[in-house]
């Protein structure tokens, strides 16, 4: 593989992404189980609730400014190493980007303040307020967003005057046809990620011995969540599939390392995909499926890679290794939350807390960025499954790439992975830390230092 | 050309100058958080808190400026977006890098333990610097032209310095707004140093913009312009002197006209601001591509000004509302 600047760029834009995404997962869920936190205390009265706001609020501050920051990245992103991507779409993507800072940028900014330093300054009602505006800007970024994604995915409602594409119908281009699918997978995701990750760090702080009423509530309601939102995540996952399968077939080939077109397609469970020669190695199955899960019938015929070759060999469908493996671990990490939250909600259920064995606690500590890898792992299915195209059938991602040098792009590229791998790793560590100050009963260095000035100055030691 | 008449027209221009107050608050309101990160190194511990007290409830919103911008840039000049930001590529990243740093510093100084309090603070710094210094650059390489040659490299430098001072010059009137005792009569020395970096920066700016563009020289030096002008550097000088009196004074036993200094150096932004606007329109590439040609498609643009006429007033509100719900100042060790 030679280091060109399309290599560099894609692998730069991937970063940046993979990166970005992982904060938004969280914030999107944890803004809204921090209200219901919140609504908790202020119906019941029980400080339990008000501690496990003042935990999560600390954890939802930090994952938003992360947010935040490398949001900025990539709205740059366009401009330095994809020009030719607003040049050409410019005139669809650019609406849907302005309305996304527009209706959810500033919101969440804005009330963000008032609801980490608020709480003293404003009466009740308005910081419950601006905790549920904050929580709802954070899903509309996540709507618009994901219209222009899905709108990459499958474009419709524009026709193109001069090589460029101009837009026609808006209805149809916000609810293009993978957009239903693709916001209900998302948002659930962020669910099971802010669930798990609130489970996980209820976990951490049982082992350490603190088992208090907050820690056991938000064990509880961590287990609960994911357990309950995982079979929806399935069944919408399905779902999804069968859309992508009728609009985007060779992506679905390729998730299912399936060659020829047939019927009684198998479900690999393994196989290393092998496109030199086009065919699997190593295949482990499940005869008939795949054909079962994608046409309800076991003859049912699903499309093959080998339709999607041009006659002169050019390939026309995506990388088949990266995609089949991706969809796999998205979807083992389903079926692993899918028996931990289970046997978890379970165990709840039958011992309580009183009589839990140790084990549960520790496997949602195993599990608690699991979200993360879930998510990553489901976008990379989506986002290589579209190659060689970056906006479908309309604008190639080798089109789109800027002019600019390769060191340069190198040298970023280098700058970036250095600052979000240590900011990665800064993070897991503080959210750890975090969990086992408050297991060990401290006060923060901060809040004793601080305490008089937010006292004074009405700033919540939450912060 | 009938203005109003011709969508291929005026929404260009309404554009240009959305995205122009877009800018300008953005340099006003992430100025000030900004260079309170630069002054950062200069002051003790306890008052590293303060600082970053008086900016807590504000920097993201003051951020989001910046991304408005730049999305504007992106949604109503495509052309223009990949010719700029390609052309300051690596300006471009080392800002972003500042803005990550300075970010996350913000919330990891107060969460990590705290043996590790020093090194965030140190990336809150570097962070805020950077920043600065990569954003002064680019106005400097976007002032001559974006093409890199020696000469031009170094007076983006000097832009850069000075653009850094500026800033450093507005945090300083925010706390000298926001602070008492100490940290106050601390932030007016700063202002002070601040604000001969300010007219330094000015001079050289407004010596070298006609040097370098002919244009630009031709629009501010001939004949009736030059009158019609002359209120701007007049009343820029106005307002410097009166900065100066007053910061002379400070601080008043009685904290009076602590927020003077702030509002003249936010006007000062303006006045320097519409200068430059003067000089580059109606080009949003300096003298290569002007904003007519460079527009989005009309379509486009319509339904965008269609919901930021609705949205921008909300925003608006609630953007006062949270300066008023954290007016005041923001105390340190004593009790209300
Ligand atoms: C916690 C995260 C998570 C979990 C447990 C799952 N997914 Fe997923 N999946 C995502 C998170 C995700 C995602 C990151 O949100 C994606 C990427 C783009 C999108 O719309 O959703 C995605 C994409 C995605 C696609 C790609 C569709 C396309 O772009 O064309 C399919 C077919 C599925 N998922 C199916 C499933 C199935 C059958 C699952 C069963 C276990 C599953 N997902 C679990
Ligand atoms: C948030 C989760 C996302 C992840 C993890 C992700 C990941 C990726 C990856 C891995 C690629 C590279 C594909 C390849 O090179 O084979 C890519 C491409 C791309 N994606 Fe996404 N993506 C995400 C969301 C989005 C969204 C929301 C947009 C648009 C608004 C977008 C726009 C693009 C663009 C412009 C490219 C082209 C660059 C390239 O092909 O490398 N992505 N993405
Ligand atoms: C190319 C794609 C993307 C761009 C250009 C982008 C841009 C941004 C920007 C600029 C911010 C900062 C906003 C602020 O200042 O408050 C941000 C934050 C955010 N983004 Fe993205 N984003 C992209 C992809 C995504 C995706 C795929 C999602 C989720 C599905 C997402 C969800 C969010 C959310 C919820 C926030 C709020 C801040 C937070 O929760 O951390 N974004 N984004």
């Amino acid at each position: 593989m030679e280091l060109d600047t399309l290599i560099l760029s894609r692998l730069q834009f991937a970063a940046n992404i993979s990166f970005h995404i992982i904060f938004p997962t969280i914030t999107i869920a944890l803004g809204w189980i921090l209200l219901f936190f919140k609504l908790r205390f202020q119906a019941t009265g029980d400080e339990k609730w008000m501690d496990a706001y003042r935990f999560y609020v600390k954890v939802f501050a930090l994952s938003f400014a992360m947010g935040v920051v490398s949001g900025i990245t990539m709205s740059f992103q366009f401009g330095t190493n994809w020009p030719g991507f607003m040049e050409k779409v410019g005139n669809i993507a650019g609406p849907l980007l302005a309305y996304e800072v527009m209706t959810a940028f500033f919101l969440e900014a804005v009330f963000l303040g008032i609801m980490l330093f608020g709480a003293r300054r404003v009466p009740p009602w308005l910081h419950t307020l601006a905790t549920f505006l904050v929580a709802f800007g954070t899903t509309m970024s996540a709507f618009w967003i994901l219209v222009l994604n899905s709108w990459m995915q499958t474009p419709v409602g524009f026709e193109l005057r001069d090589g460029v594409v101009h837009a026609t119908d808006w209805f149809a281009i916000v609810f293009n046809p993978s957009m239903p699918y693709r916001l209900v997978h998302m948002l659930l995701a962020s669910g099971l990620t802010a669930s798990f990750l609130i489970a996980g760090l209820s976990g951490l702080r049982w082992l350490l011995g603190d088992r208090g009423a907050d820690v056991r509530a938000t064990m509880k309601t961590g287990v609960m969540i994911a357990a309950l939102l995982i079979p929806l995540q399935i069944f919408a996952g399905d779902l999804h599939g069968l859309n992508t399968l009728e609009h985007q077939p060779q992506k679905v080939a390729a998730m299912e390392g399936n060659w020829e077109t047939r019927g009684n397609v198998p479900l690999l469970l393994f196989a290393i995909p092998d496109e030199s020669q086009r065919k699997n190695h190593f295949e482990l199955k499940i005869p008939s499926l795949a054909s079962i899960i994608l046409k309800h019938d076991p003859a049912g015929v699903v499309p093959g890679l080998n339709d999607f070759v041009a006659e002169d060999g050019t390939v026309m469908h995506p990388p088949v290794f990266k995609v089949f493996w991706s969809f796999r671990v998205m979807v083992g990490i389903g079926m692993l939350m899918l028996a931990v939250s289970w046997v978890a909600a379970f165990a709840l259920w039958r011992q309580g807390f009183d009589r839990l064995t140790p084990w549960v606690p520790r496997a949602l500590v195993v599990m608690t960025f699991s979200g993360w890898f879930a998510t990553l792992a489901g976008w990379y299915t989506t986002e290589i499954g579209r190659q060689p195209w970056l906006v479908s059938g309309v604008l190639r991602t080798a089109e789109a790439v800027g002019l600019v040098a390769p060191v340069m792009v190198f040298s970023t590229l280098v700058m970036y992975l250095t600052i979000y791998g240590l900011l990665t790793l800064s993070y897991m560590f503080v959210l750890t830390y975090l969990a086992k100050k408050a297991a060990s009963g401290e006060m923060a260095p901060d809040d004793v230092a601080r305490a008089p000035i937010q006292r004074a100055i009405g700033v919540q030691p939450a912060e | 050309m009938d203005f109003f008449g011709d969508p291929t027209v005026w929404l260009p221009f309404t554009f240009a100058a959305l995205m122009g107050v877009a800018i300008l608050v953005y340099v006003v309101l992430d100025g000030f958080d900004l260079g309170i990160g630069v002054l950062f190194p200069f002051v003790g511990d306890d008052e590293k808190d303060q600082m970053i007290s008086v900016i807590g409830p504000f920097w993201d919103a003051n951020e989001t400026w910046l991304v408005l911008a730049i999305g504007l840039l992106l949604v109503a000049f495509p052309t223009a977006h990949g010719y700029i930001l390609t052309a300051l590529y690596l300006p471009v990243a080392i800002m972003l890098a500042g803005l990550i740093l300075r970010g996350v510093a913000f919330e990891l100084r107060a969460k990590a333990p705290k043996g590790q309090k020093e090194q965030w603070n140190r990336s809150f710094y570097v962070g805020s610097l950077l920043t600065s210094l990569s954003q002064g650059f680019m106005l400097g390489m976007y002032i001559v032209g974006l093409d890199y040659t020696l000469n031009h490299v170094a007076f983006a430098c000097l832009t850069a310095v000075c653009l850094t001072a500026g800033y450093a010059f507005i945090g300083a009137t925010w706390l000298i707004y926001k602070t008492e005792h100490d940290l106050q009569r601390r932030a007016v020395r700063f202002a002070k140093f601040g604000l001969l970096g300010v007219i330094v920066g000015f001079a050289a700016n407004s010596l070298a913009s006609p040097l370098v563009s002919p244009r630009i020289f031709a629009k501010w030096f001939t004949m009736p312009e030059i009158f019609y002008l002359a209120p701007l550097p007049i009343l820029s000088g106005a307002l410097v002197v009166l900065i100066g009196i007053t910061l002379r004074q400070m601080p008043h036993p009685a904290d009076r006209l602590s927020w003077l200094p702030f509002a003249a150096a936010s006007s000062l932004f303006c006045l320097a601001f519409a200068g430059l606007a003067y000089s580059f329109y109606p080009y949003v590439v300096p003298d290569k591509i002007s904003i007519y040609e460079a527009a989005s498609a009309p379509e486009s643009l319509f339904i965008i000004l269609l919901g930021a006429m609705v949205v921008m007033p909300a925003i608006a509100a609630y953007t006062v509302l949270s300066y008023v719900v954290f007016r005041g100042k923001a105390r340190a060790l004593t009790y209300d």
